[in-house]
């Protein structure tokens, strides 16, 4: 791939030159029209991709993730808003004269022909000599580990191998992005998960910018660089898995990724870094000030399940600590998960490691307390 | 890509034969019965269909001495070299090979063009041509000649080859419609959609993915029009005026004793329908 860089401005080292993002959506907007009515499927989306970067896209079903993606490909006409790839302005630029290519969902490959000829269609189409497809079509083959089965048709392969053969036709074009829309979607977990390693090894290996749509969180977690969290046709959060799992940005990033406990009340003090927090039924917490801790301000304060430390015994001041009576004990292996009823009403979930004995701390109708680091929790604003 | 859910006639039945299931030790008995059953029904429909195929080339070599030709009278194959005896029938067959092929030329067109509109687009109308088309397709061939036939006169139209050709075009394009509209429903969209991303123009991407998709439905549709074509006696008859075709040429002889060329003349384009029959099978297996 090394023309892939040749063909490339000399990427700055130094990383106060801002490069040109490789893909930028200004105020994006798509509306339809559907039975007369107007549906919002992205209602303003504003982002920039950099170059060579692994992002992701993650959201529930219908809230806009493959919309999106369209009209980076030029699928889909934005309302409003701007599409720029490379810092040009592509808003009216049609499909096949953008730089990018798209792994469909469903493969989307040529059922009339071979594995050969889906993987050189794009070649072909630009008119590249004949000698260098050849020799391009073998390489990338290669890479996706598909040599030797090119006289194939498509309906006589396996899943994985069709969605391989999807992933050459497009990187074999050297894009200066590939947009992949849930593409291991209709693969098991195994081959799956096989297949992530595999995407991210590839993705090293060209290093192109991958743009990459799931509803899967732990897809998300474990490939991207950055993850934008949508909902409902907008960017919730925008930031790297890590943030995204510690500090979700809002309520609906903690329930979405992974399993968050919610806590309502009142800031009451705000000082020295820390917040008091009085919940509904007088108990009091710490949480780290935030941008959602002002004076009098309702907040929920968030915590997750592998923070909670769950015990009988009232624990040492200094932690934020809650009571509740344990409704539920699931023994899961590496871990126990306790489902607890808080005075107030709240359920919460805490997870404990079975890293010492597998011994069980409290059973079903204990009365616990439930600490955790200060730090460990935030309020978001409700 | 959702279009109208289309009374579509399938692009291709699975023989009857085939589907007997094959069961385990248990069900044996059962089984071995229902697959008699299945196989004697499948030769009785076959024997039924072909009987008077067989009947029709037979008397191709019927040494008949009179002008009727119903009674068996011994192997001959004389008539092969007397094909061309009767030159105003030579000449109907010629009529009705051209008309049809020139028929099934402008309906493969037409028909194609409608199913791809039908199946891929919403439009204004679009509810009335479904109409349109199914009233052609249901209608009885005796009204539509009859109507074709008034609206010529009307129109002070000449009725004769030209007229045989129009109505043949009108009655067979729903069919191919139908047919290529099926096909069309089914296919992914998202596959023209790639095409389009990995470079390919609108007239590429149809040329080499939208038509190779979507040919074995033009071929059966273009098959089913030339044969609706070719046989076509109804319609043909409102609409001929002078000019005669095979099926007429036949209705007209009925009266004096159709002779044993019409038998020979009816197996050469029998035998060309099963060679079209069969390669069509054989090559639309390895397309989809
Ligand atoms: N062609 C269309 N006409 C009308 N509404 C549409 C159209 N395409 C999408 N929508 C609506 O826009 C919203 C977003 O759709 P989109 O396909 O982008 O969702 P998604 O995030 O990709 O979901 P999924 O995870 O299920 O693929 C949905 O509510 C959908 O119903
Ligand atoms: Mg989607």
């Amino acid at each position: 791939m090394t023309e892939t860089q040749a063909g490339k401005e000399a990427a700055p080292a130094a990383s106060d030159i801002s490069p040109v993002p490789a893909i930028e959506l200004d105020g994006v907007v798509k509306e339809y029209q559907a039975h007369g009515e107007v549906v919002q499927a992205v209602k303003g989306v504003s982002l920039s991709i950099a170059e060579g970067e692994f992002f992701s896209m993650l959201g529930p079903s219908g809230c806009g993730k493959t919309t999106t993606m369209r009209m980076i490909a030029g699928f889909e006409d934005p309302t409003r808003g701007t599409v720029r790839l490379q810092g040009q302005d592509v808003t009216d630029v049609a499909p096949n004269k953008r730089d990018v290519n798209m792994v469909f969902q469903s493969y989307a490959l040529f059922p009339h022909m071979n594995v050969w000829e889906n993987v050189a269609f794009g070649l072909r189409r630009k008119r590249v000599p004949e000698q260098e497809i050849k020799r391009r079509v073998g390489e990338m083959l290669e890479i996706v580990d598909l040599t030797g089965r090119e006289k194939r048709r498509p309906r006589e392969m396996s899943g994985g191998q069709q969605q391989r053969v999807a992933l050459a036709r497009a990187l074999v074009n050297n894009p200066r992005a590939l947009l992949l829309d849930e593409p291991l979607g209709a693969l098991d977990l195994k081959l799956r998960q096989a297949m992530q390693i595999e995407l991210k090894r590839i993705q090293r290996e060209v290093g192109i910018t991958f743009v990459y749509v799931t509803h899967d969180q732990n897809e998300a977690l474990t490939m991207s660089d950055r993850i934008a969290v949508m909902n409902d046709g907008l960017v919730e959060q925008l930031a790297g898995p890590r943030e995204i799992y510690e500090r979700p940005a809002t309520k609906f990033v903690a329930g979405f990724i992974g399993t968050s406990n919610l806590l309502s009340g009142t800031a009451e003090e705000v000082g020295g870094g820390t917040a008091v927090i009085r919940m509904g039924d007088g108990d009091r917490v710490l949480v780290p000030v935030g941008d959602a801790t002002v004076q009098g301000g309702a907040v929920e304060v968030t915590v997750r399940p592998e923070k909670i430390r769950i015990s009988r015994e009232e624990p040492a001041v200094g932690v934020s600590a809650v009571r509740g009576t344990v409704s539920e004990v699931v023994y899961l292996g590496t871990y126990n998960s306790y489902a607890v009823n808080l005075a107030g009403g709240t359920e919460f979930t805490v997870f404990e490691q079975n890293a010492h004995d597998s011994s069980i701390t409290a059973e079903r109708g204990d009365s616990v307390w439930l600490s955790w680091q200060p730090h460990h929790s935030y309020a978001i604003g409700s | 890509m959702s279009g109208p859910i289309s009374p579509a006639l399938p692009a291709r039945s699975e023989g009857a034969a085939g589907l007997a299931p094959s069961a385990g030790p248990p069900r044996r008995r059962r089984v071995r019965w229902g697959d008699r059953l299945l196989f004697g029904y499948t030769w009785l429909v076959l024997v039924w269909l072909f009987a008077p195929i067989a009947v029709m080339i037979a008397f191709g070599f019927n040494d008949t001495k009179s002008k009727s030709n119903v009674n068996w009278q011994g192997f001959t194959l004389k008539w092969w070299g007397r094909l061309g005896d009767y030159p105003e029938l030579t000449n109907a067959v010629v009529n009705s090979i051209t008309i049809a092929l020139l028929a099934t030329v402008i309906t493969t067109v037409l028909g194609t063009l409608m199913g791809i509109a039908l199946g891929r687009y919403r439009f204004r109308g679009q509810a009335v041509t479904n109409l349109v088309m199914f009233a052609a397709i249901s209608s009885p061939e005796l009204v539509m000649g009859a109507s074709l036939l008034s609206l010529f006169v009307s129109l002070g139209v000449q009725t004769g080859y030209v007229t045989i050709m129009l109505a043949h075009v009108l009655f067979s394009v729903s069919f191919v419609a139908v047919t290529v509209r099926a096909r069309v429903v089914g296919l992914d969209g998202s596959i023209e959609e790639a095409a389009r991303d990995l470079g390919a123009s609108t007239w590429i991407t149809f040329w080499r993915v939208t038509f190779p998709m979507i040919l074995p439905g033009v071929v059966s549709g273009a098959l089913l029009a030339f044969a609706l074509s070719i046989d076509d006696f109804v319609i043909t008859q409102f609409t001929s005026g002078a000019t005669v075709t095979f099926p007429l040429w036949i209705y007209g002889a009925v009266r004096i004793g159709v002779p044993p060329q019409v038998n020979i003349l009816g197996t050469l384009i029998f035998a060309v329908g099963v060679v079209i029959a069969v390669v069509n099978t054989f090559t639309s297996r390895r397309r989809t």
